[in-house]
């Protein structure tokens, strides 16, 4: 790869994307129906796009998955022969797509309110369709907006945000290049009690650089969080109007508003 | 068939004496099951145990053709498999979730963090580079087997060395032990992996931090509400940091726990010298020493 010869970041704070240090990717967000899903969301950060699809609660496909206190999640990840640079085929036992998806289970399964439904199960199904750096993040994001979108209670919005270290300056939301050549870590965060749910780092760093970037992108999983929550408030709002109410107001300018009653 | 997860009165026990400050086997909080380590006759030949988890690391090299992506570097694989004999629970056959959680943290702690110097591997560019392989062979289960997998791939890595190579032109010569003393293998830094383990705090304090618990035993991992797995060296890099759901945490409760690691790995890597240095002092005589 030449990926070193790259510069990460020039003499003038730009990155080899032309971003600044602390900017993020353009944040795209599509909440239409896709098929017979309960909720589904496309998410794209950057050129990294994740398709995400949930079904359920439901009842459970194998008895013996059944719990009988609570609702089982089962997530599964495939990614898209054309999805990166290099076209090759991921077969579905690859070790780090297990991991991912035992990641994304882990993460969410404090945090949908599964003792609402017991013995059935919440399927989560997720397609990588580009990658571009970041894949954690996006499809954590991603999951986050496919389970509201289905209804799903949950505790909180999860916001995962990726960043790195560049010699010493941090940086927001890696894509592919910066990811092969600097310390990164995702970090994902609930907005609410800002309290953190996952913390994954691969790279070498030093315990003080951690800190830093550590808290530096928990401040950015929350820019991400108003991206979303505005996403979420349209979407109610177009279904909200398309219902015909007379006396439901479409009120889509109100993002500040602290109560949350569609999710 | 899978073993009956623990039973009510057991988990309901195990979370008042913790909230409670104590652990079924009467140790501190933070206080990690102090390791057990056992040199084998052969060089490279590790028992490693925590409490009753016991793990073997034996690691072998020979000469292969290198890859011809990475036609400089040697090549280091990591064999490690939760067979039955660990613990009932384990079954052969496909991975279960635990299984690769462990192995992709071993990948990560061991190969990815670049504790071995690869490119020292290469004997003969494109021709001739050495072949590692670390085979794990986890023997018994009483929690926390990712830490005990490191450590012992870690001392194993640290207690082999290499038959010497000499290359003069294009011809490779190998030298056995007994013509020149075996080459330690070149390495950067020892990462030394650390658990922690979460409990929800009692319900009538009124902090909200989760208890925080180190070497969680078989019982404290099953029951935990989260863990989180640190990887560093004595040098205050983290190599892997590992937090995955559970319950979730403050940025200040992160970095408290970081520090705890921070602390013990510099002890754990104290130890694991010593013990390096008190086992090459007993070889002395057999292994000639350049």
């Amino acid at each position: 790869m030449a990926s070193s010869r790259i510069e990460v970041l020039n003499q003038g704070g730009y990155r080899s994307d032309g971003r600044k240090q602390h900017e993020l990717r353009s944040i795209a967000i599509d909440l239409a129906p896709q098929g017979v899903a309960d909720g589904a969301a496309t998410i794209t950060h950057g050129l990294t796009t994740v398709l995400v699809s949930v079904f359920g609660p439901r009842e459970a496909k194998l008895r013996s998955q059944t719990l009988h206190d609570r609702a089982t999640i089962s997530v599964e990840v495939g990614v898209a022969a054309f999805s990166t640079g290099e076209r090759r085929k991921r077969s579905k036992g690859d070790k780090r797509l297990l991991e991912l998806a035992s990641t994304i289970k882990a993460t969410f399964e404090p945090v949908i309110q599964t003792a609402l439904y017991p013995r059935s199960q919440i399927d989560i199904y997720l397609h990588v369709l580009e990658q571009d750096g970041s894949l954690l993040q996006t499809c954590i994001n991603g999951t986050t907006l496919a389970l509201i979108n289905a209804g799903i209670p949950l505790l909180d919005f999860v916001c995962a945000v990726s960043g790195g270290v560049h010699v010493a300056s941090p940086l927001l939301d890696l894509n592919q290049l910066e990811e092969n050549d600097v310390p990164h870590l995702t970090l994902a965060l609930m907005p609410k009690t800002k309290k953190i749910t996952l913390v994954t780092m691969e790279t070498r760093l030093h315990v003080e650089r951690f800190e830093e970037i550590f808290r530096l992108a928990a401040r950015a999983a929350e820019v991400i969080h108003q991206e979303m929550r505005a996403a979420i408030r349209i979407k109610a709002n177009t279904l909200v109007a398309s219902m015909g109410s007379t006396r439901a107001t479409v009120d889509g300018t109100d993002r500040d508003g602290n109560h949350m009653d569609e999710d | 068939m899978r073993p009956p997860s623990p039973s009510i009165p057991e988990k309901e026990f195990i979370q008042i004496s913790l909230q409670q400050s104590l652990r079924i086997d009467g140790r501190q909080m933070l206080e990690q099951r102090e390791p057990s380590i056992t040199f084998g006759p052969e060089l490279g030949w590790v028992e490693c145990g925590l409490g009753k988890t016991k793990v073997i690391a034996q690691i072998e090299a020979k000469i292969v053709k290198p890859t011809p992506e990475r036609p400089y570097e040697g090549i280091i694989t990591i064999h490690s498999e939760l067979s039955p004999m660990a613990s009932t629970e384990y079954d052969t056959g496909r991975p279960t979730e635990e299984e690769v959680t462990i192995t992709r943290m071993l990948d990560k702690v061991i190969r990815r963090s670049d504790t071995i110097d690869k490119e020292s591997l290469c004997i003969l560019a494109k021709r001739r580079v050495w072949h590692l392989r670390l085979t794990l062979h986890f023997l018994s289960d009483d929690g926390n087997m990712l830490d005990c997998g490191c450590l012992a791939g870690i001392i194993a890595l640290k207690h082999f060395r290499r038959p010497e190579v000499e290359v003069i032109g294009d011809d490779v010569t190998i030298h056995p032990p007994t013509e020149r003393a075996p080459v330690p293998l070149a390495m950067h830094h020892t990462p030394l992996c650390l658990t922690f383990a979460f409990f929800p705090p009692s319900p009538t304090s009124d902090t909200t931090s989760a208890l925080v618990l180190l070497d969680p035993s078989y019982l404290e991992q099953r029951l935990s509400t989260g863990l989180m797995s640190v990887a560093l060296n004595a040098q205050r890099e983290l190599c892997v940091v590992h937090k995955l759901g559970g319950v979730p945490m403050e940025i200040g409760e992160v970095m408290g726990v970081l520090d705890i690691a921070v602390k013990r790995a510099k002890e754990l890597n104290r130890l694991v010298e010593d013990k390096l240095e008190e086992d090459w002092n007993t070889r002395k005589r057999i292994v000639e020493v350049r």
